[in-house]
């Protein structure tokens, strides 16, 4: 897994000097993304870096998107192990964990001291409000690369209003509502794919 | 709040994360109604408040917004020990905690990014690959709404919590319609907050 043939990815002028480069880079990466990664990630990785063309990171993210887990650690994942194989992919995923873990859990510790006080649980409500709002937002964003599904935009709002009802109405097990929608609505999208082919 | 785990406990909470991991399509995020499910509504190893202010603390927080999980197993691990007060045992229980939720999180979903990654990239314009992503993007779409709905939903009384999901309803519409930055809004929130306004 440690090589993809170079012709998949010559197009970027520079990769990665060595695994300390990944650890760095991605540590850098993770302390500067409050929230928004994603425009981060393609500042430093493609701007900056210039480890991936912006062609390249739109593919990857893609994948890093399809395959389960947190897509940043999954674009680490598969940045560093291109590169340097699995422990390439491990310095890059222990630079992005590493240091936001530590502050995270400082920043925990310090407000848990105070956090009895009325001033510290209003702040702790007005910030759940609005990281609720900011994460229902991306999902309405994202909506907006629906209308180019194959399955089309009615199929598409069918399926979400059931993934919604059954998760945030009727609470549902996530495992239930995946692994029932998840493969009905790709058989779907298969079909929908092919008859789009040969129409 | 303070819980007792056993051993057995501890596994079933390891197992259970690993169970979640390879679900986390979309991001960690979108087990969180799952997490939710199981450490508050199943198991009340977990106090509402503590669910919704760990997501909270981790949106405020640098890096990727899986420290929600890693904040998740220190409460979890703190309750255990008796809360911070109890001093450094209840610490090391909740960095057992910690390590007990990410690793659980983490190796299913990076073991299987690893491997498929090379695979998935040189098919990418295999029909079962365009069919999988198209299949699950409204899926996950909804899981990100949903997940925004329960954290506010959480809050319940709507004579006393109509502010709240007012917040939530504003921040919605600024993100979707403006660049305003992610701190900014947050910092208002716990301005709000702590006037005592929502």
């Amino acid at each position: 897994m440690s090589d993809i043939s170079p012709t998949l990815h010559s197009a970027a002028s520079h990769a990665p000097n060595n695994k300390t480069d990944l650890f760095v880079s991605f540590t850098l990466l993770a302390l500067q993304g409050f929230g928004g990664v994603l425009a981060v990630v393609q500042r430093e990785l493609v701007e900056k870096k210039q480890w991936l063309t912006t062609d390249e990171f739109v593919e990857d993210w893609a994948v890093a998107q399809i395959l389960p887990g947190p897509n940043v650690v999954n674009l680490a994942l598969m940045i560093g192990g291109r590169s340097f194989g699995i422990a390439g992919a491990l310095a890059a995923l222990s630079g992005l964990l590493l240091a936001p873990t530590v502050l995270v859990l400082l920043f925990a510790a310090a407000v848990a001291g105070v956090a009895d006080t009325p001033v510290a649980q209003g702040m702790l409500r007005g910030m759940g409000a609005v990281s609720a709002g900011l994460i229902a937002a991306v999902g309405i964003k994202l909506m907006g690369a629906l209308k180019n599904n194959p399955m089309g935009l009615l199929t598409c709002m069918g399926i979400g209003t059931l993934t919604f009802v059954a998760i945030g109405w009727l609470r549902l097990p996530l495992a239930w509502v995946l692994l029932s929608l998840g493969p009905l609505a790709s058989v779907w999208a298969a079909h929908c794919i092919k008859q789009r082919g040969t129409a | 709040m303070s819980i007792t785990l056993t051993l057995a406990d501890w596994g079933s909470l390891f197992l259970h994360f690993i169970s979640l991991s390879l679900l986390a399509v979309g991001g960690a995020i979108t087990t969180a109604p799952d997490i939710h499910r199981y450490l508050v509504d199943e198991t009340h190893w977990l106090s509402d408040t503590q669910f919704t202010s760990s997501i909270a603390l981790a949106q405020g927080a640098p890096g990727p917004n899986v420290m929600f999980v890693a904040l998740m197993g220190w409460n979890v691990g703190l309750n255990a020990g008796g809360g911070l007060a109890a001093g450094w045992p209840a610490v090391a229980l909740a960095l057992w905690g910690v390590l007990i939720t990410m690793v659980g999180i983490m190796i299913p979903s990076c073991t299987l990014t690893f491997v498929a990654t090379q695979w998935a990239h040189r098919n990418r314009e295999m029909l079962a690959v365009k069919a999988f992503k198209s299949g699950m993007a409204p899926i996950v779409i909804a899981l990100l709404i949903a997940t925004g709905w329960l954290l506010t939903g959480s809050h319940d009384n709507p004579a006393r919590d109509w502010p709240l999901w007012a917040l939530t309803a504003a921040t919605t519409l600024i993100v979707w319609k403006t660049k305003t930055h992610m701190l900014v809004l947050l910092g208002f929130g716990a301005l709000l907050g702590a006037l005592g306004w929502v």
